[in-house]
């Protein structure tokens, strides 16, 4: 065997010439410093929740209204929240699944993407805005309409046939359910129609090929692609619920503890609206078990959040393939 | 390669030649192998006349009249974009599925023509099964219920035990059966390319099609999945019309009974049906220098 000389090299094409890298640590350190605030503020909010919501557990309780016990305090809050929130998923993600895929297999270009400019425009509009039109427009109409029906219909359902008259302001559970419902729509809308549009062309024209009609390749093809990307748009759109605040403040009209009914005056009150609504009278130790309440609303939020990750990640890689 | 005589079991029974009966019509076929471009009368043949097809504006494949015998392997070759893959999917309508897309012609198939105006695409899809490039089974189904996924479409209620035995049938039909039969509730997906594809095979026959289509069943497999294709498809060739469209010419030569070769002048022009004749014709004495030109290799 024999071995053969390594050409002679000239001095551009050396290896040993370092090359300028002063851009790369200088975008390092800037993309890096982003990453890291984020985590700092995070941790930043945390911590004050805690440090701030702490003396409710240890300060004199008899400052306090109530028995001074916090999670007597904070328990109908936390029910009243979860509540709300599943009230306006369950009414928002069926429309949403059906908006979404209206517009990524049924409607021509044109009408898809007005209709999605108009649906990401929900978005937009302010809490505040949802919740006077929820006050003065929803609410009437709905309280003399749909509520009588609803009782004399399906009255069967425990929360709507309660004993309790009507709530005739309309300033109820379930107009809050529906305002939020609005809300959340967008979110779920638009991460269903982003999965909807990714299914590949591959299943879809499988199920085709089979002689599947349109509805029937959405059935066999496109939502079961689908299905983990709706359920994690669901659970952000269930993020926004948990924590909105002016919408539930200025329609519901609160009592403290725990009222399944949805369509009587009697409501729970979510954590950010209680805040919200509580803040201004309060002083002194009140301010402490408002931080407290909202340090759960912290970890709930959280939590939801941490759910619809998983559930994404999971879906779209057992998807794949 | 001969056209191998077409074996059926009626053949020998057959002693009243004049009758209109398939058998006896077989029969006929069966002695006259010296001319495999004649058209046979039997069910699902399919006789293309005149079509065009366009994508709104662009017209993709122009004018192509041809004959796909029942009972055989039809093979169609051509240099990329010639529009041998549209033509294909013309047969059970899926080009459709790229809106603006239409065509100009007929192709009938069993005395009925597929774009006759009260035709109903998914009504031809049932009966004229597919097979892509790549294979697709249904990632989050099962193995048995990829292959009872076109059933479950007409939406009759299958009794367990049919099921069981349509799975079986379909699964041994694609001759994947042995591989797969103690984990046919675990997801498609899980299976090697050549038996993804074996599956999608057999979800296709499972609806038993008059007609197979497959579109370059074999170019995402390698060469022992592709074998394993090939060898089902001369199987299958005996109850289904086949028509396959492939980049490997020594594919076309060793499973096709009759080859189609499409071609295009350039860019932008419509592709066409430059000749059509038994395989081994196609391979060793073409007729136009074009497929000539094609086959050795010198061009496309």
């Amino acid at each position: 065997m024999t071995t053969l000389e390594s050409p002679p090299s000239d001095n551009d094409s050396a290896f040993d010439e370092p090359v300028g890298k002063a851009g790369d640590k200088v975008f390092f350190g800037l993309s890096f410093g982003a990453a890291a605030l984020i985590l700092i503020t995070l941790a930043a909010v945390a911590f004050f929740l805690f440090i701030q919501g702490l003396p409710t557990f240890t300060g004199d309780g008899t400052e306090l209204d109530g028995d001074g016990s916090f999670f007597a305090y904070v328990g109908p809050l936390v029910f009243g929240t979860i509540y709300l929130s599943c009230i306006a998923l369950l009414l928002a993600t069926p429309v949403a699944i059906a908006v979404a895929l209206y517009i990524s297999h049924y409607a021509p270009r044109k009408v898809a993407q007005t209709l999605g400019y108009f649906i990401d425009l929900l978005a937009a509009i302010p809490s505040v805005v949802y919740g006077l039109w929820g006050i003065t427009v929803l609410a009437p109409v709905i309280s003399t309409s749909m509520f009588p029906w609803l009782r004399d219909n399906l009255g069967f359902i425990p929360v709507f046939g309660s004993d309790v008259a009507i709530a005739q302001s309309g300033r109820s559970t379930f107009t809050v359910g529906v305002v939020l419902a609005v809300m959340v729509l967008p979110i779920i809308t638009a991460i269903s129609r982003e999965v909807f549009l990714q299914t590949p062309r591959l299943h879809e024209e499988a199920s085709l090929a089979l002689g599947a009609t349109r509805w029937e390749v959405i059935r066999q093809a496109v939502i079961p692609y689908g299905r983990s990307g709706v359920i994690s748009g669901a659970m952000l759109g269930l993020g926004r619920a948990l924590g909105e605040t002016m919408a539930v403040a200025i329609i519901l009209s609160p009592a403290r503890g725990y009222f399944w009914d949805v369509l009587t005056a009697q409501n729970s009150n979510s954590i950010a609206s209680n805040i919200a609504l509580q803040f201004p009278e309060s002083s002194g130790l009140e301010v402490n078990r408002l931080i407290a309440t909202g340090l759960v609303l912290f970890l709930l939020t959280f939590g939801v959040n941490a759910i619809a990750r998983r559930v994404a990640n999971a879906g779209f890689s057992g998807a794949d393939g | 390669m001969n056209r191998p005589a077409v074996k059926h079991p009626n053949q020998s029974k057959v002693d009243t030649p004049v009758t209109e009966s398939i058998s006896a019509l077989q029969a006929t076929q069966t002695d006259s192998v010296v001319d495999p471009n004649a058209p046979v009368d039997m069910p699902n043949r399919i006789d293309v006349k005149d079509l065009d097809i366009y994508y709104g504006d662009f017209k993709a494949v122009e004018n192509v009249s041809m004959t796909i015998n029942p009972n055989s392997v039809t093979a169609l070759i051509g240099p990329s974009g010639c529009g041998k893959s549209t033509f294909l999917r013309s047969l059970n309508r899926m080009h459709e599925v790229i809106s603006g897309a239409y065509v100009d012609g007929s192709v009938i198939i069993n005395g009925k023509d597929l774009y006759g105006p009260s035709v109903d695409p998914v009504a031809v899809r049932r009966k004229i099964g597919m097979v892509f490039q790549r294979p697709n089974p249904f990632p989050t189904m099962s193995i048995a219920d990829n292959v009872l996924a076109g059933k479950k479409l007409n939406s009759k209620r299958l009794s367990k035990s049919d099921a069981n035995d349509l799975v079986e049938k379909s699964l041994r039909g694609a001759n994947l059966w042995d591989e797969v039969k103690d984990r046919l509730d675990k997801p498609g997906s899980g299976l090697s390319g050549g038996q993804q594809q074996r599956l999608c095979i057999a979800r296709a026959i499972a609806v038993e099609p008059d007609v197979l289509l497959m579109d370059e069943p074999c170019s995402a497999l390698d060469p022992i999945s592709t074998l394993a294709i090939e060898e089902l498809m001369l199987e299958l060739k005996d109850a289904y019309n086949i028509v396959i469209v492939t980049h490997n010419m020594q594919q076309a030569a060793r499973v096709s009974n009759r080859t189609g070769f499409f071609s295009i002048e350039g860019t932008g022009k419509p592709g066409k049906l430059i000749e059509m004749d038994a395989t081994e014709k196609i391979f060793s004495n073409p007729s136009k220098q074009e497929t000539q030109d094609y086959v050795t290799g010198r061009f496309g």
